[in-house]
């Protein structure tokens, strides 16, 4: 049975991939298991310096979701290259940095910085809910998409992911705009903007006041949109938004994604990856399957 | 590693005040690590419909018994009110109470409402200690005889008087403080009573311990969703809860 998988000529050993932001640098969940377990780790997303991120509270619950504000924080690609990154190498995982900025000029700077590093590919997270400048205000028009992507493209060295935001009027614009930039492969879907109150203190209960919504209550919406976007463009394609379950991840492949990332689901149980791998194996014995890459986009649509 | 998830086979469970339900499991492996001051990130319902965990202070631990002591409150704890056979527990986690009973000999312990219950296990295992446990009302009023039995001293406040010292715990302690020695305070409860116990421990230079709450999405450390404000300038300015907490210093961090 094949597991392995190929983004952008970069082999991973199956097609489990953790989201960015839910998994830390890999350190915390690395206790539970190898993450040799893994295809890729997406770490954290990065900034060009060291960022302190938004007042708490920063997480809450909603119907079969998450809505999250943490607002990037994190060490900065310096710290990330110099103390976590050495760490990540001693695993067959591969390790894709994702990078958050302000500007075009610092998504260029860091593309520049990591692709002299040992990271093996790059992630651009023009979605962030969660930051007032940048952010998803790039990824939400495909003029400053197609732009950003062309100019990131001449510094990265490494092959570049576009991660895409589900809060767009037509996802194939974007992913269209992103191809003509000279994307390598594409990852959707970031978080949906939400928003939720305490209706007793009539206060957000998010101290930024609205969030991402992430897990299985957006799954339909990311299959969707992977669907549509496989539909316009042959670029792999890294699927996330509420994948807990094996058959989550069947379906998401289904829709055309050639890998998943696995986020809000590592919360709830900590070995969700290597369960979520496991799933993939059963239902590829079940129905005779020996190539995993044998079911990226055969959903059947008469 | 120390902590893992674990299903745990509930031994007993009853409800000690209203809406507050006293829970004991059987886990070996969580009841052997727990230290006092650490918290169990428990699961409520099936991963989704109810994609986190909810965390909990552990209450004690002893040989393969582990307890805590939850109040229902909103969906989660509703639904782990209903759980009767087994529960799915990761832990222990957290950075537990620092004890050092060779340099701290008169420690204060001081807890409100459901925050007294984190600190049944640091007060077994301090020399004593005087405990100072404040709740609304007498309604409300739990473990005080077992407290009495691991320690010469524990006064209980009301705020409405209905039991024991008519006002807030923290004026007893307050009076400790004055009258006595007070080497270190060890503080779990509502942040209006946090902040007074920092403020008053800080007023009189006594290192004081507190265990604060926040959201919580992973409990390991890997999410940053936890975050409390601190006193360190740049990325580390807010600290994970689950990880570098839930005991802090009160000179560490911020209310
Ligand atoms: C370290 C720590 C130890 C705790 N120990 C205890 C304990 O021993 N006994 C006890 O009764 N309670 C304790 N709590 C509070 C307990 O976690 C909340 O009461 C519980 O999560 C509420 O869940 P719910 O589904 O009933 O409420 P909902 O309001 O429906 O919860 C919605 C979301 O908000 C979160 N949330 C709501 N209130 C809190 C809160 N105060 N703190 C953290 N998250 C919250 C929930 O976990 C959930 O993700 C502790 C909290 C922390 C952080
Ligand atoms: C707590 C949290 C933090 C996140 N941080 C980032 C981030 O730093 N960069 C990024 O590109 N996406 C971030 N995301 C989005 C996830 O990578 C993912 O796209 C989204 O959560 C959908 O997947 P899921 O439903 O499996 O969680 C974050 C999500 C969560 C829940
Ligand atoms: S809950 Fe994830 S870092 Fe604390």
């Amino acid at each position: 049975m094949n597991m392995k998988v190929n983004i952008a000529g970069v082999e991973l050993n199956n097609p489990i991939i953790t989201a960015s932001g839910t998994y830390g640098f890999g350190r915390e969940y690395g206790e539970f298991y190898s993450l040799n377990e893994l295809g890729a780790i997406c770490v954290k997303g990065l900034t060009l310096l060291p960022r302190e991120g938004n007042p708490p509270p920063r997480i809450t619950e909603t119907y079969g979701g998450i809505l999250n504000s943490v607002g990037l924080q994190n060490p900065g690609v310096e710290a990330f290259i110099e103390y976590e990154l050495p760490e990540l190498k001693k695993y067959t995982c591969k390790v894709i940095a994702n990078m958050s900025g302000n500007t075009i000029e610092d998504y260029c700077k860091m593309a520049e910085r990591l692709s002299d590093s040992d990271v093996d590919m790059l992630e651009m997270n023009i979605s962030c809910p969660n930051v007032k400048a940048g952010g998803v205000a790039f990824g939400t028009n495909a003029d400053t998409i197609l732009n950003i992507t062309k100019e990131v493209k001449k510094y990265a060295k490494k092959p570049l992911i576009v991660k895409l935001s589900p809060n767009v009027t037509d996802i194939t614009e974007m992913a269209k705009a992103a191809e003509q930039g000279g994307a390598d492969a594409l990852s959707l879907i970031n978080t949906l903007l939400g928003m939720a109150i305490d209706i007793k203190t009539r206060r957000p209960i998010l101290a930024n006041v609205t969030g991402g919504l992430s897990g299985p209550a957006v799954k339909p919406v990311a299959v969707r949109m992977i669907y549509q976007v496989r539909q316009c463009t042959n670029l792999p394609i890294i699927g996330m938004g509420g994948v807990t379950t094996g058959d989550d991840a069947i379906e998401m492949m289904l829709a055309g994604s050639n890998a998943i990332a696995v986020g809000t689901a590592n919360f709830m149980n900590p070995y969700a990856c290597v369960d979520i791998k496991k799933g993939i194996v059963d239902y590829m014995e079940k129905y005779n399957i020996d190539d995993v890459n044998d079911i990226s986009g055969k959903v059947i649509v008469k | 590693m120390s902590h893992d998830v674990y299903k745990c086979k509930v031994i007993s469970k009853k409800e000690i005040a209203p809406n507050i339900i006293d829970v004991t499991v059987e886990s070996k492996e969580i009841a052997s690590a727990a230290m006092a001051g650490q918290f169990l990130h428990v699961k409520c319902g099936d991963d989704i419909s109810m994609p986190l965990r909810r965390p909990i202070s552990i209450c004690d631990a002893e040989d393969d018994k582990l307890r805590f002591i939850f109040e229902v409150k909103g969906r989660g704890t509703k639904n782990l009110l209903l759980i009767d056979d087994e529960i799915d527990i990761m832990g222990p986690l957290g950075t537990p109470f620092t004890i050092d009973n060779d340099k701290y000999k008169n420690p204060a312990v001081i807890g409100g409402g459901i925050g007294t219950y984190p600190l049944f296990k640091l007060t077994k295992e301090l020399d004593n200690p005087t405990v100072y446990l404040g709740f609304r009302s007498e309604a409300q009023v739990t473990l005080e005889d077992e407290f009495n039995s691991v320690c010469d001293m524990t006064v209980v406040a009301t705020d409405d008087g209905s039991y024991g010292y008519n006002g807030y715990a923290i004026d007893l302690l307050k009076g400790k403080i004055e009258n006595d020695v007070v080497d270190i305070i060890y503080a779990c409860g509502p942040k209006p009573m946090l902040k007074a116990v920092k403020a008053l421990a800080e007023a009189n230079n006594i290192p004081c311990q507190i265990s604060l709450e926040e959201r919580m999405g992973c409990g390991i450390g890997a999410c940053l969703t936890c975050s409390c404000e601190t006193k360190t300038e740049g990325t580390w300015k807010y600290k994970r809860v689950c990880k570098n907490g839930p005991v802090f210093w009160s000179t560490e961090v911020v209310l």
